[in-house]
């Protein structure tokens, strides 16, 4: 590459760069104001202040914050591994075995993938009130599940359909039990991908708003993304928007933290889906 | 150790296609077979369905005096090396080396004897601890080996083992399977593609083309009376020659002037219109360096050489010659069966590296008669095959083998439950 060029992918790629991350940065600015601060058309808080902060960890909106966080995470968790095991198998046979229904099994999962969320919430709203799985964890564990499944089984599916057959076959040859050779030698090599599977199913329900919003009432189940819309100022002619902003970082944290540990991983797990998928 | 017999074994794809047909194989105790045939002969489905990962359309498979057709894999405790190795990337070597062991539940220091001593064999003792992504191909390779040779299985397996390896690797991974099976005398199944290592690695060698047996024999008989055309075309490097020919009398018309017959050959081709006479490349000669006293066994004919090749310790050269379409359309099946491409009928022939022929000229060569075969053009068949001299030399290979292994094993060169436990127990007390 010419010297120009490269200057002009420099260029380029700030501006995408900034088209990228002004609105984060504007979030972790507004963070730091003060409610007064916010139409003064300044970018930078005038006076920088924790306040927001303090308010969600200790203040008002801790009441409303910290257990949904805590909800939040517990869900989440649980979901992300219910959607690794079950993936896992299913890939796995998906990957491994010649059964009818199989491309039935792939393109259903891919129709609940793309299906609109907010088509069956209300449905479902109805139902989880009759069953009794409203505002609780289950009632958006299962959910989450049909978020999630769909494109673990196909990322995982890409993952297994790369490790060599013959891999298995010398297990069998050696000695091994289907289930031995599954547990011991399948299972290690998938790793990467059930790993990569694991963090990309719990973005997707981490993020989740829709569901979260209309499937619970209160502390119990509520998560974190339907607890910001819920905040109020300190009085009904102030504005919640620095409070919020400042739990929208505190929440946006464990993603960031996620992406730096585990870039490479996610990536190559995000290519693998969309070639071989 | 064990026997393993095929009766009458069929393997049918769901389309119908018999990708191994009828295929009946005996196998001896300690012996070394080798499965060699061109790709999509069935010689690898066969080795799968020797150790399980294949079904069995129909047939036995008897393993060590027992039916296995309905074993899975780990029960028949055969063991296999695969052409891309197999090996578990997330193990060291030590942990590749000892799965099976592990599987079956060895004590931690019989697993580490045992180990160790496989690895003492194929001299991997330093790599133990590395991971089989650090290895260079041939290390791989051993460790493939040593998973194979540390338990005692009934046979080994090995499908198309060296595949992988470059060519000078791959001759000393030969001759290094060729002694580990001698040293530890097992029974052993090799499927390969390619003749060289057919012809020195095997005590017999079963030809395979499209799912059924054409020969099994020891190689110097596939090489020597080979039965049909097929065999005598596939084995040998460069290939066996096939000329038109016509019979008169006792002798054939060839492009290369007239070959004399003997009395029972020329018997034996009588009666056929147009015949494919089979001659090796070495049994052609430069004439000037022919000795005098050899020459009336042969006849001589002047040819244009088309190319020499120079090769240092021989030297071939390329003769063209016309044939009639029927049989230029048969060779040209023939070698495209044989996974090559002739696209010319010319004769390959081997002559003294010293010799002076040159390309593009005129030159006089002399021709051995006394070992070409004739062939039926229609059917294939080797029409001069003499079945007690081919007999002859496998059951000479046969001796040979039991020999081999009788020495091998008085030298105590076995890994043995015995002599190892016996050592084990020495050192425990």
């Amino acid at each position: 590459m010419s010297r120009r060029e490269k200057t002009w992918w420099m260029v380029g790629g700030i501006l995408i760069l900034v088209y990228c991350l002004f609105p984060i940065a504007w979030i972790v600015s507004l963070s730091f104001k003060a409610p007064t601060d916010i139409a003064t058309g300044q970018f930078l808080p005038t006076q920088p202040t924790w306040s927001n902060y303090a308010d969600i960890f200790t203040g008002t909106a801790s009441d409303l914050f910290l257990p949904a966080l805590r909800n939040s995470f517990g869900i989440v968790l649980i979901a992300t591994a219910i959607a690794s095991v079950l993936s896992m198998f299913a890939a796995y046979a998906i990957a491994r075995l010649d059964f009818p229904g199989k491309t039935l099994i792939l393109s259903t999962a891919l129709a609940v993938a793309i299906f609109p969320v907010i088509s069956i919430v209300t449905p479902l709203f109805n139902v989880w009130r009759q069953i009794g799985l409203y505002d609780t964890w289950p009632g958006l564990i299962i959910p989450y599940l049909s978020l999630t499944l769909p494109i673990s089984i196909w990322t995982m599916s890409a993952f297994f359909r790369e490790i060599p057959w013959e891999m298995e076959q010398a297990a069998q040859v050696d000695g091994a039990t289907t289930w031995q050779a599954f547990r011991k030698v399948i299972v290690p090599l998938a790793a990467p991908g059930v790993f990569t599977t694991a963090i990309i199913a719990f973005f997707i329900a981490w993020n989740d708003f829709i569901y979260g919003i209309s499937l619970t009432s209160t502390d119990a189940a509520r998560p974190v993304p339907a607890a910001l819309g819920l905040f109020s100022g300190a009085s009904q002619f102030e504005d919640p928007t620095t409070v919020t902003a400042a739990a929208a970082v505190v929440v946006t944290i464990p993603v960031v933290i996620l992406v730096l540990l585990f870039q490479r991983r996610i990536v190559a797990g995000l290519t693998n889906g969309a070639v071989k998928g | 150790m064990a026997s393993i017999e095929m009766r009458n074994i069929v393997k049918q794809y769901g389309d119908g296609f018999p990708a191994v047909n009828d295929v009946s194989l005996d196998i001896a105790d300690g012996e070394f077979m080798i499965l060699v045939g061109p790709s999509g002969c069935g010689k690898s489905t066969l080795l799968r369905m020797i150790v399980g990962l294949e079904d069995i359309t129909s047939g036995d498979m008897v393993i060590g005096g027992k039916r296995v057709n309905d074993l899975a894999p780990r029960d028949r405790n055969l063991s296999m090396v695969f052409q891309n190795y197999a090996l578990y990337p997330h193990m060291s070597v030590y942990e590749n080396i000892a799965f099976p062991l592990r599987l079956s539940k060895t004590p931690d220091d019989e697993v580490r004897r045992r180990v160790t001593e496989a690895a003492d064999v194929l001299e991997l003792n330093e790599h133990l601890d590395r991971k089989p992504a650090n290895l260079s191909g041939g290390q791989r390779q051993r460790v493939a080996m040593g998973r194979a040779i540390v338990r005692q299985a009934e046979a080994f397996l090995f499908d198309e083992p060296l595949s992988n390896l470059d060519a000078k690797l791959r001759g000393q991974m030969r001759t290094e399977i060729s002694r580990l099976q001698r040293r530890l005398g097992i029974t052993t199944v090799y499927v390969t593609h390619d003749q060289t290592e057919a012809m020195t690695l095997g005590d017999r060698v079963c030809v395979l083309r499209k799912g059924k047996i054409q020969q099994v024999a020891s190689p110097r008989e596939l090489y020597e009376q080979p039965v049909n055309l097929f065999v005598a075309g596939f084995i040998g490097s460069p290939p066996m020659n096939f000329l038109p020919a016509t019979l008169e009398g006792n002798r054939l018309q060839t492009p290369f002037g007239p070959i004399e017959l003997d009395e029972r050959r020329a018997a034996a081709v009588q009666g056929r219109d147009l015949l494919l006479v089979g001659i090796r490349p070495e049994y052609f000669e430069d004439a000037s360096l022919v000795d005098e006293a050899k020459r009336p066994l042969g006849s001589v004919f002047r040819a244009r050489v088309d190319v020499t090749e120079w090769l240092g310790d021989s030297q071939y050269a390329y003769i063209p010659y016309d044939a009639p379409d029927a049989i230029r359309d048969q060779l040209r099946d023939l070698s495209r069966e044989l996974d090559s491409e002739a696209l010319r009928t010319q004769a390959i022939v081997s002559i003294d590296a010293t010799s002076r022929i040159r390309e593009g000229r005129e030159a006089e060569f002399w021709l051995d008669s006394r070992k070409v075969h004739v062939f039926d053009p229609q059917s294939g068949e080797n029409l001069t095959r003499d079945a007690e001299a081919g007999a002859r030399l496998t059951q000479l290979a046969n001796e040979d083998r039991v020999e081999q292994v009788q020495e091998a094993q008085s030298q105590g060169h076995t890994i043995s439950d015995d002599s190892g436990t016996g050592a084990h127990r020495a050192g425990a007390a």
